[in-house]
C-alpha cells in the first residue's frame, strides 16, 4: 500500500506561526478522528459522540473547527510550541516544515519490534516573514486568513477522494489503529514531526522530535 | 438499482439520508449564527448523536428543513438547497451563498451501507463545518447585529444561483457514493459584495431568519406574519449537561450507533433538543435590551463631552439635557456670581474685573454666554495676568474674603459683552477643553476648572501690579524721608568709601 503524502504551504509572521499550524493541524485531525469505540459481546461495536469546538485565531483573521477534546489540543499545541520554537531558535531565516504522519502498527514477531507503517502524511511547509509596520501586519492578517481557508479547502478536498483507510480493527487490534490514551475521542495512530531548514536549503536539525502515541507497552 | 439493496439495507440508507440532510441544515444554519459552536465529546454513546457528532438541533431549523423537504428525499433532480442571504435595517438583501446537497446517477454498488456510507457522511459532515468557516458569509454572520442580520431560506427542486451576481464562486465540500446514487455538497458564494440597490427577490417562500435582533420581542411560536417569516430561536444558553430533553419526537428517529458485522441494534434513546426559546430566550433578550437602553442614556448624560465647541451649541446643549445637568449650569452661575461677589472690584480695574470673572474661565473654556473670557478686554498678557491673580484672590491669607459688593454697570456690560460669544479679539480660537474622565458641572469646582486654575503657579506678589503700583507709590512718598538721613550721615558715608579706596 501506497502512503498517500500531501504538502501545504504557507507563509506567515512570526507570531501567527501558532495559530496557522493550530489551524490545519486540528482541521486534519478533526477528519482523522472518531468517538471511543466501545466494543461488546459479539463482536460488535459502538462509537462515542465527537464534539466540535470553534477556535478564534488572534493574530490571523480566521477561524477554525477542533475536536473537543482538551487532551488533544494540549498534545497538538506542545508540538506546535516545540516546532516554534525550533524556528525561532535555529537562526535559520524561517523556514522549516512541520509533519503529521498517520500510520499503522504492524506487529512483528519477537525479536523484531513492531512496524510503524504510514498510510498517509501531511506536511505543511512554513516560511516566516518579518513585518516592518503595522499597517503590512494588518495586511498580513487578513492574506493570511484567506491563505488557510484554501488550506482548509485543500485537505477537505484530499480527504474526500475517500482513499484508503486501515480497516477497522477488532478489540485486540484497535491499539495498532488508533490512538486510545484519550479519554473522550479516538484519533488514528499519528505522529508529529518537524524539520528546520537553514539558508541553504538543507535540514540541519539533528533534534527531530518524535512524539509517539503508543498505549501498548511491548 | 434499488433491487440489489437488501430491504434494510435500503431503509437504513433512507434514513441515513434523510438525516443527513438534516444535520447539513443544521451545521450550516448554527454556523451563520454569528456565534461561537462548541459541543462535548462524549466517550460514551447517547444513540441520538447521528453520525457520531453532537451536532444540536435547533427545532425551529429542523422544522422548516423538514417542512422543505415534505417527506421526500434528496434525489436526482431533487436537490435540498439552503440559501443565506443578508438582510441589513433599511430592508436591502442580497444572497450570500447557497448550499446545495445533490444525488447524482453514479452509484457504489458494492459499498456497505450501514457502515461505510454512515462513516463517510460523518466526515463529510466534519467537512462542511469546516468549509462553513471558510466562505466570506461567516466573517460577515460573526458581525452581524444591528445594521444587518443573516438569514436563511431552505427550498427543495431545482437548484438557484441568479441572485448570487457575477463571478461567484464554488467549493465542493465532498462527495459519498451510494447504492443508489452519490450524494454530494457543495456550496457557491457571491464573490461581489458591492450592494445591489434594494429590490425584492420574486420569491413564493418567505425568508427565515436566522439571528434574533436583541430588541425584538423573543420568538416562540409559529404565529408570526408571514412576510417575516420565522426568525430562528437564539439558542439557549449552552447547557453542555443534557440541557432539556423533549422526549423521543418520532419513534423512528433513533440512529444506529453500533457496528459491526451484524445488523445495527435499535436503541430507543431521547434526543437532546431545545425547549421553545420562549422563557431562556426572553431573560436573555430583556435584559441587554434593558442594558442598551441604559447605555444609550448614559451617554447622553455624559454627552456634554460631544457637544461641538460653540456657544449656541453648548447653551441648546444644556436646555436640551434632562434636568440632572441643570443643577451644573446653575452651579456654574452661582460659582460665578460668587466669584465675583467674592472680589472687591473697584469699577475702574479692569484688571480686578478679569479677577472676577476668570475663575470658571481659562484660555480654552468656551462657557455659554453668562461667563466672558480674557480675550474679551484689551489688556496685554490679560490672561495670564487674570489667572494669577485670581489664585491669589481666592486665598484668604493674601487677601481676606472681602464683603459682596453689588453688581456694577461694568460687570454687567462686559456679561453682555461676553455673551456675544466671540468677543472683539478673535485672536484666540476658542478650543473646548474637556479634560479626560470629566463629567460636566455636578459641582461648582469641575475638574476643567482645577485644572485651569492650577496649572500655573501662582505669580509672584512683588511681581503683581496692584503691590507693584502700590509699593512704587510708597517708595515715592518715601524717598525724601530716606535722603535726609542720607545726607545726615555722609560722613560715614564718606569714611565708609575711603577705606575701601
Amino acid at each position: 500500500m501506497n502512503c498517500r503524502s500531501e504538502v501545504l504551504e504557507v507563509t506567515v509572521e512570526a507570531r501567527q506561526i501558532d495559530e496557522a499550524m493550530l489551524a490545519l493541524l486540528h482541521t486534519i485531525l478533526l477528519h482523522r478522528s472518531t468517538g471511543k469505540f466501545h466494543y461488546k459481546k459479539e463482536g460488535t461495536y459502538s462509537i462515542g459522540t465527537v464534539g466540535t469546538a470553534d477556535s478564534d485565531c488572534d493574530f490571523i483573521d480566521f477561524t477554525f473547527v477542533r475536536v473537543s477534546s482538551e487532551e488533544l489540543d494540549r498534545v497538538i499545541r506542545k508540538a506546535v510550541c516545540e516546532f516554534k520554537d525550533g524556528l525561532n531558535n535555529s537562526g535559520s531565516d524561517g523556514m522549516g516544515q512541520i509533519s503529521l504522519e498517520f500510520y499503522q502498527k504492524k506487529k512483528s514477531r519477537w525479536p523484531f519490534s513492531d512496524e510503524c507503517i504510514p498510510w498517509e502524511v501531511w506536511t505543511i511547509k512554513v516560511n516566516v516573514v518579518n513585518l516592518a509596520n503595522e499597517q503590512e501586519r494588518q495586511i498580513c492578517r487578513e492574506k493570511v486568513g484567506e491563505k488557510l481557508g484554501e488550506k482548509v479547502i485543500n485537505v477537505v478536498e484530499v480527504i474526500n477522494r475517500n482513499e484508503y483507510l486501515p480497516k477497522m480493527p477488532t478489540q485486540s487490534e484497535v491499539d495498532n489503529v488508533f490512538d486510545t490514551s484519550l479519554k473522550d475521542v479516538q484519533p488514528y495512530l499519528y505522529k508529529i514531526t518537524y524539520q528546520i531548514t537553514d539558508s541553504l536549503g538543507t535540514s540541519v536539525s539533528t533534534t527531530m522530535r518524535r512524539l509517539i502515541k503508543d498505549t501498548l507497552a511491548l | 438499482m434499488d433491487s440489489d439493496l437488501s430491504p434494510q439495507d435500503k431503509k437504513d440508507l433512507d434514513k441515513f439520508i434523510k438525516f443527513f440532510a438534516l444535520k447539513t441544515v443544521q451545521v450550516i444554519v448554527q454556523a451563520r449564527l454569528g456565534e461561537k459552536i462548541c459541543t462535548r465529546s462524549s466517550s460514551s454513546p447517547t444513540g441520538s448523536d447521528w453520525f457520531n457528532l453532537a451536532i444540536k438541533d435547533i427545532p425551529e431549523v429542523s422544522h422548516e428543513a423538514k417542512k422543505a423537504l415534505a417527506g421526500q428525499l434528496p434525489g436526482i433532480g431533487r436537490s435540498m438547497c439552503v440559501e443565506i442571504s443578508l438582510k441589513t435595517s433599511e430592508g436591502d438583501s442580497m444572497e450570500l451563498e447557497t448550499w446545495c446537497l445533490e444525488m447524482n446517477e453514479k452509484c457504489d454498488k458494492d459499498i456497505k451501507v450501514s457502515y461505510t456510507v454512515y462513516n463517510r457522511l460523518s466526515v463529510l459532515l466534519k467537512s462542511l463545518m469546516a468549509i462553513t468557516r471558510v466562505t466570506p458569509a461567516y466573517k460577515l454572520s460573526r458581525k452581524q447585529g444591528h445594521d444587518y442580520v443573516i438569514l436563511y431560506r431552505i427550498y427543495f427542486g431545482e437548484v438557484q444561483l441568479s441572485g448570487l451576481g457575477e463571478g461567484f464562486q464554488t467549493v465542493r465540500v465532498g462527495v459519498v457514493g451510494t447504492p443508489v446514487g452519490t450524494v454530494t455538497l457543495s456550496c457557491a458564494y457571491r464573490t461581489n459584495l458591492a450592494f445591489m440597490s434594494s429590490r425584492q427577490f420574486d420569491r413564493s417562500a418567505p425568508i427565515l431568519g436566522i439571528i434574533v435582533d436583541h430588541f425584538v420581542d423573543p420568538p416562540c411560536s409559529s404565529q408570526r406574519p408571514a412576510v417575516l417569516g420565522q426568525p430562528c430561536n437564539y439558542r439557549a444558553p449552552d447547557e453542555d449537561d443534557g440541557g432539556a430533553f423533549a422526549g423521543v419526537q418520532d419513534s423512528q428517529e433513533v440512529c444506529t450507533t453500533s457496528f459491526s458485522t451484524s445488523p445495527p441494534s435499535q436503541m430507543c434513546s431521547s434526543r437532546l433538543s431545545y425547549q421553545p426559546g420562549a422563557l431562556p430566550g426572553a431573560a436573555e433578550v430583556h435584559p441587554t435590551a434593558a442594558n442598551a437602553a441604559q447605555v444609550l442614556h448614559a451617554g447622553k448624560e455624559g454627552g456634554v463631552g460631544v457637544v461641538p465647541c460653540q456657544p449656541h451649541g453648548a447653551e441648546t446643549h444644556l436646555t436640551g439635557e434632562p434636568p440632572l445637568n441643570t443643577p451644573g449650569s446653575s452651579g456654574d452661575d452661582e460659582g460665578l456670581s460668587r466669584s465675583a461677589e467674592e472680589r472687591s472690584v473697584s469699577p475702574s480695574d479692569p484688571v480686578e474685573y478679569l479677577n472676577a470673572f476668570t475663575r470658571k474661565v481659562g484660555a480654552f473654556v468656551n462657557k455659554p454666554s453668562t461667563q466672558i473670557t480674557a480675550a474679551n478686554l484689551d489688556l496685554p498678557f490679560a490672561a495670564f495676568a487674570a489667572r494669577g491673580l485670581d489664585s491669589e484672590g481666592s486665598d484668604p491669607m493674601v487677601q481676606p474674603p472681602e464683603s459682596p459688593p453689588s453688581q456694577s454697570p461694568l460687570q454687567a456690560s462686559l456679561h453682555s459683552q461676553g455673551s456675544e460669544g466671540s468677543g472683539p479679539q478673535d485672536d484666540f480660537v476658542m478650543v473646548d477643553f474637556r479634560p479626560a474622565f470629566s463629567k460636566d458641572d455636578l459641582l461648582p469646582m469641575d475638574l476643567g476648572t482645577f485644572y485651569r486654575e492650577f496649572q500655573n503657579p501662582p505669580q509672584l506678589t512683588s511681581l503683581s501690579l496692584h503691590i507693584s503700583s502700590q509699593s512704587m507709590a510708597d517708595d515715592l512718598d518715601s524717598l525724601p524721608e530716606k535722603l535726609r538721613v542720607y545726607e545726615k550721615n555722609i560722613d560715614e558715608f564718606d569714611a565708609f568709601v575711603d577705606m575701601l579706596q
